[in-house]
């Protein structure tokens, strides 16, 4: 395993993505992507007493519909890595304890999902594992309940909150065979400029993305020319512009059509999600299903696919703290 | 290139000035009509309650619970929180708005049982207003009681 400059992994055996799945909840699947995911949910209950059971129950469902893309066993696969936004990451261990599988339990906010590629890869290129299940998911209602009001609470959102998308993403990685190779992975910094408004976690975010995209283009000397699209998790309509300007200042090339958010693609504008869509489910289904099969269709060469984290709690916001961003990067090549 | 683009004052700026702001006028219009009509309908309950000549006492108290009736019952219907996202202050401010602020805990707290759900959680949202409210009315008496003398 080598290494280029401060944050970035070469991975010199680049690990395959021998399958992914997404799913998503109804609002979701009522957006512009629908036709993308692999499933879209009838019953955001799943058919379980409790959202978090939900989630939970979604999780599992998506690393065995990936499992079985791939004609594997959870039994044959050598860790699951994930986690999800709930306390203590609830939704991905209770999943975890019904597939049986090792597992690294991770939180990076809605970063995760990269983060858990881009550790995943590491683990397969160093020779640590073979295969790695690697996912992320998200559910408005356990995310409201645990971070904002009750449901049926009649309050107003800001223009700039986001909407918790309702959505799963999971990849196997494999260290051979057909599929997209991740060839690098930038770890992130946790950046913080001060930004205090928990709605605004688009606002709080793009620090964050900035500095890992400088960063993996410093380390690897690499441009937004090198890559077809630069894909960024959930920075929404007004981070997406932020993201731009910070670009724009520093002097790193951005070309307005390369940039495409994840949360800012997830909803049409008419279906009231304000910002766009958030949570560790919006970028891992949206890259899981838009992202992917594009590179898989031949639509696409090489991505650079980014997740950002808003590192706070409901405790940090009521003591009055800034919310710290974090994100991580990862390139995706077509086999 | 420069990692740090901005420092923490001017990208305050420039999110203040990307962020789009909330359309204040027409929030204004929307609570205040909302607002008014469950004042009204305040009104209409209470004259009714004098025409059943409940009394003095048990009038404004007939008046409030029928609201917290209604207020109660559309959030379990799921309307209130759309009335809410609509009207804004316009229906959090009466009485109907503190009915949902109680009821909306109860329902999604239930599946933590009756003691650690509902009855720790109930009155998370109403908590504040009733222990400021109750010590607000708490510290009039005593001004009250103290400056009485010099009043009559």
């Amino acid at each position: 395993m080598s290494r280029m400059g401060r944050q970035t992994f070469i991975y010199d055996n680049p690990p395959v993505i021998a399958a992914h799945r997404s799913v998503a909840g109804r609002k979701e699947g009522e957006g512009p992507l629908a036709d993308w995911f692999d499933a879209i949910l009838e019953d955001d209950l799943l058919g379980q007493k409790s959202w978090e059971l939900a989630e939970s129950e979604m999780v599992r469902r998506t690393a065995r519909d990936t499992l079985d893309a791939a004609g594997l066993s959870a039994g044959s696969v050598d860790a699951l890595l994930g986690g999800d936004l709930n306390n203590q990451i609830i939704a991905t261990s209770f999943a975890a304890k019904k597939l049986g599988m090792p597992f690294i339990g991770l939180y990076g906010a809605c970063s995760t999902f990269v983060e858990a590629l881009a550790l995943g890869a590491a683990l397969i290129s160093a020779g640590n594992l073979d295969s790695a299940l690697c996912c992320a998911s998200s559910h408005f209602c356990t995310a409201e309940r645990q971070f904002r009001f009750p449901l049926e609470l009649g309050t107003q959102r800001p223009p700039q909150a986001s909407w918790t998308a309702t959505a799963c993403g999971c990849a196997l990685l494999r260290s051979g065979g057909e599929g997209i190779r991740i060839t690098s992975g930038t770890l992130g910094r946790v950046i913080d400029l001060n930004i205090s408004d928990a709605n605004h976690m688009g606002a709080a975010m793009a620090p964050a993305v900035f500095d890992t995209l400088a960063a993996h283009m410093e380390d690897t000397r690499r441009t937004a020319d090198d890559y077809d699209l630069i894909v960024t998790g959930d920075l929404g309509w007004i981070g997406r512009d932020l993201l731009m300007e910070l670009c724009h200042g520093a002097g790193l090339t951005m070309p307005e059509d390369k940039l495409v958010d994840c949360g800012a693609s997830l909803y049409y504008r008419e279906q009231d999600a304000h910002a766009g869509g958030s949570g560790c489910g919006c970028v891992a289904s949206v890259s899981c299903a838009w992202i992917m099969k594009r590179i898989e269709n031949g639509e696409l060469n090489r991505v650079l696919l980014s997740g950002s984290g808003a590192m706070l709690s409901p405790t940090s916001s009521q003591q009055g703290q800034t919310i710290p961003g974090i994100a991580y990067a990862v390139a995706l090549e077509r086999g | 290139m420069s990692r740090q683009p901005y420092t923490a004052a001017r990208y305050r700026q420039l999110v203040a000035d990307v962020t789009p702001s909330s359309r204040m006028l027409r929030g204004y219009v929307r609570a205040f009509w909302v607002g008014g009509a469950i004042c009204t309908l305040g009104q209409f309950i209470s004259l009714w309650a004098e025409k059943l000549n409940l009394g003095e006492i048990t009038n404004p108290m007939f008046t409030t619970s029928v609201l917290i009736f209604l207020g109660t019952t559309l959030t379990g219907l799921g309307v209130y929180d759309r009335i809410g996202k609509y009207a804004g202050a316009g229906s959090a401010i009466p009485v109907t708005g503190f009915a949902n602020s109680v009821a909306a805990p109860a329902i999604e707290f239930q599946r933590e049982g009756a003691v650690t759900g509902v009855g720790a959680r109930l009155f998370t949202l109403a908590g504040p207003v009733l222990a400021y409210g109750i010590a607000s009315s708490v510290l009039v008496g005593v001004i009250y009681w103290i400056v009485r003398g010099w009043l009559l």
